[in-house]
């Protein structure tokens, strides 16, 4: 075990997976001779060589073309996209193509492809750099989603998407990369991709969340721990395939379900989590559901306003309250 | 200003309510809130109260009358008004004893003078669907429960409080009989009357259809308790005395792992299906001052039989207490009901529904018996009856359901396996 950032939790994923398979390179902007615009790349270039570390144009459909194409054809490219706001420029690539092609060939090719990029806001970057459309990936069947809350689960998944005979949609939050936490040293350290995880046991309240909101959501269950509330957290971790298994049997023992997600609320991850316990677990809700989710506007500059629009720690604190129907 | 006393609405579906008794006279003082009458709902007993300080002027219908929702029973008012337009205008209006005057739903006034229903009742009663769940398989009325949470919605904190409080209400006799209420029982014979609290309403309600829907049949076997015995006794030497297992418990275990060989004595009926439980969770019968309730230990085949032991104390111990859990009283598939600590030695249970089976366990008792050899020795005998449901399984099925229990018992050391 090491204590280390989430940075370095990726870091030592990728670095990992391309000493044990020499298949595996990496492309994307600035990924090479920079070092990645979050330096998670930083001394690759020197490590690899230009062979297996390629810096690329600005043009995102192109890095993931590119990188579909050298997965039917044996590689196993990780594509870096710099945030997931530039992804749309590669919608086409990365649903219709990515997505489908094991199926569209009747299983004949594979794509064994994982595309890292940054969501999430935060960090002052404005409306159209700060958003959180990671449900947008996960509406689409063939792709995998994977949203690590942890350092520890960072790596883990990472190295599991690497492996994976098809692409993972592998998203890392803009401001979890100086999180640290204990992280496995072992080389076959992996977290199955499609596994939620109970982060936090608790009886009066579940909430589930993921990436970025899973902190959140363990710093309100801190909270609310204090006033004598014992809240059960779930990562889900992945987004699709999605894992219900333990927000169900979390559900039956708390009766009370938060959904906490830093994107907006219509279609959202707390849409489909109530939908899904409604489904399983109706007679066993005590109270409605809550989502905590981002206010529904264009996320602001500026860093009040951002801060207000964005899922804080007492909207959790709230969320909970109402659902044990406290005042 | 004289105000009229009607009929309350206590809950959505009633319709009409029996005058059962006056508790005050005309002519007596009134403070807001004192109990006037008791009616009889379909449902409970209820205290009516005033809704004002005032005068009891006028009473307009006999103890013993059935009265429709929203009509006058009463004329409250100061001592000396004239309530002689009040009375004028009830006349031709108040019914005849005895004869219930039905009135539709909408002929109801919304509130109808006091112990009106909150508005939001009159459509449906509102409860979480955990709730609803609970109430069901627990038997509650759920008009009967009062709502804590938004617009009055029945939360699982309300069911528990209500199964708290039901299981805490000891009758209280009412000292006076009073002085005429239908039915009679016998003539010119006094009584004094109990009020059915809601455990025994509960009780009774699923008792008569347990008994009007399960054909029910019987089967007893008597079992060697010796080696048990022993075994218990071996046992409980080395156990300290909260961990102490008892006759039942082996009874329990022995049951769950025959349970596991015939799972349709752990099943119910549903319709056209019959549902073959998973989990073999135990309900034990226990007898409180105020009636009957069941605890659960869940899973008990895959239990040891210490930890059955230290379960089923701690939820008997609570249901003594009033302090029973939600999660103790649910759930259960099978049910054992032991009356051996009264020194019964054989008696038959009414089945819980919807369960198939329900085992009636006597006393151990020391017995003459005649042995291998034939000659008449002392033994340790137990009778165990098993009342099963002819409509999920038969007979022969019940008989080889006792027979494997009768051999756990036999070599009790498989309770330990």
């Amino acid at each position: 075990m090491a204590y280390i950032t989430m940075r370095e939790a990726i870091s030592q994923a990728l670095r990992e997976e391309m000493y044990r398979d020499e298949r595996v390179f990496i492309m994307g902007e600035e990924v090479g001779v920079w070092g990645g615009t979050y330096a998670v790349t930083r001394g690759f270039l020197d490590e690899f060589g230009e062979k297996r570390v390629r810096d690329t144009p600005i043009a995102e459909g192109v890095i993931v073309g590119a990188a579909i194409g050298a997965a039917i054809a044996g590689l196993r490219p990780v594509a870096e996209l710099m945030t997931i706001n530039f992804a749309f420029l590669a919608m086409d690539q990365i649903v219709n193509h990515a997505a489908k092609l094991h199926y569209m060939f009747n299983g004949q090719i594979r794509c064994p492809l994982v595309i890292r990029t940054v969501g999430g806001g935060g960090r002052q970057l404005a409306a159209t750099h700060s958003q959180s459309p990671d449900v947008v990936f996960a509406h689409f069947p063939g792709l995998k989603v994977v949203a690590p809350g942890t350092p520890a689960d960072a790596k883990g998944l990472l190295k599991s998407a690497i492996r994976d005979e098809d692409p993972v949609f592998f998203i890392e939050h803009a401001t979890l990369y100086q999180l640290r936490g204990e992280v496995p040293d072992d080389e076959e350290y992996l977290v199955p991709i499609g596994v939620s995880d109970v982060k936090r046991e608790g009886k009066d309240v579940t909430i589930v969340s993921y990436s970025k909101m899973l902190q959140t959501s363990l710093q309100a269950a801190e909270q609310l721990s204090k006033e004598g509330i014992e809240a059960e957290v779930i990562d889900l971790r992945t987004l699709r395939p999605l894992d219900m298994l333990p927000v169900v049997q979390s559900v039956q023992k708390t009766n009370r379900l938060v959904v906490v997600e830093e994107g907006w609320r219509s279609y959202g991850v707390g849409a489909e989590i109530a939908a899904r316990v409604m489904e399983r677990a109706f007679d066993y809700l005590d109270a409605p559901v809550r989502r905590v989710a981002q206010l529904e506007v264009p996320l602001p500059y500026n860093r009040r306003l951002e801060q207000m629009a964005l899922p804080q720690v007492e909207d959790v604190v709230r969320a909970v309250y109402d659902v044990l129907y406290r005042k | 200003m004289a105000e009229l006393l009607t009929m309350p609405k206590m809950g959505f579906d009633m319709a009409e309510g029996t005058l059962v008794q006056w508790v005050k006279k005309e002519g007596d003082t009134l403070s807001e809130g004192d109990v006037v009458a008791i009616i009889e709902t379909d449902k409970a007993n209820v205290e009516v109260t005033s809704f004002r300080s005032g005068v009891l002027r006028k009473i307009l219908v006999e103890s013993g009358t059935v009265v429709p929702v929203g009509k006058p029973i009463a004329i409250i008012g100061s001592a000396d008004e004239d309530i002689q337009s009040l009375l004028q205008a009830q006349e031709g209006m108040v019914p005849a004893k005895g004869e219930a005057e039905v009135v539709s739903e909408a002929e109801v006034p919304p509130t109808a003078g006091i112990g009106a229903v909150p508005e939001i009742e009159v459509g449906r009663v509102l409860a979480s669907p955990v709730a609803r769940r609970m109430a069901s398989e627990l038997g509650i009325d759920l008009t009967q429960v009062r709502g804590t949470g938004p617009g009055g919605r029945i939360t699982k904190a309300d069911i528990e409080a209500f199964v708290r409080e039901s299981a805490r209400e000891v009758p209280q006799p009412v000292v006076t009989p009073p002085p005429a209420m239908p039915p009679q029982p016998s003539v010119g014979v006094e009584y004094a009357v109990e009020l059915v609290t809601p455990i025994r309403k509960t009780i009774s309600r699923r008792m008569t259809e347990s008994k009007q829907q399960a054909p029910h049949f019987y089967i007893t076997m008597e079992v060697d308790m010796e080696a048990a015995v022993e075994l218990r006794r071996q046992l409980n030497a080395l156990l300290p005395e909260e961990e102490k297992i008892s006759i039942n418990d082996m009874v329990i275990k022995a049951a769950a792992i025959a349970l596991r060989q015939y799972p349709r004595l752990n099943a119910s009926l549903a319709g056209d299906e019959i549902h073959l439980y998973r989990r073999v969770n135990i309900g034990i019968a226990v007898a409180l001052d105020s009636g009957l309730i069941t605890v659960v230990v869940k899973d008990c085949d895959q239990k040891p039989l210490s930890r059955i032991a230290v379960e089923a104390r701690a939820m008997i111990t609570r249901a003594r207490e009033g302090r029973m859990q939600a999660e103790d009283i649910v759930g259960s598939t099978f049910t054992i009901s032991n009356l051996g600590m009264y020194g019964v030695e054989d008696f038959a249970a009414i089945i819980n529904p919807p369960q198939a089976a329900i085992l009636a366990v006597g006393a151990v008792r020391r017995v003459p018996v005649v042995n291998d050899a034939g000659e008449l020795v002392a033994g340790t005998r137990m009778k165990m009856t098993i009342s099963a449901d002819h409509r999920i399984t038969d007979g022969a099925e019940a008989a080889l359901f006792l027979q494997a229990l009768k051999a756990v018992l036999e070599q009790p050391m498989r309770l330990l396996l």
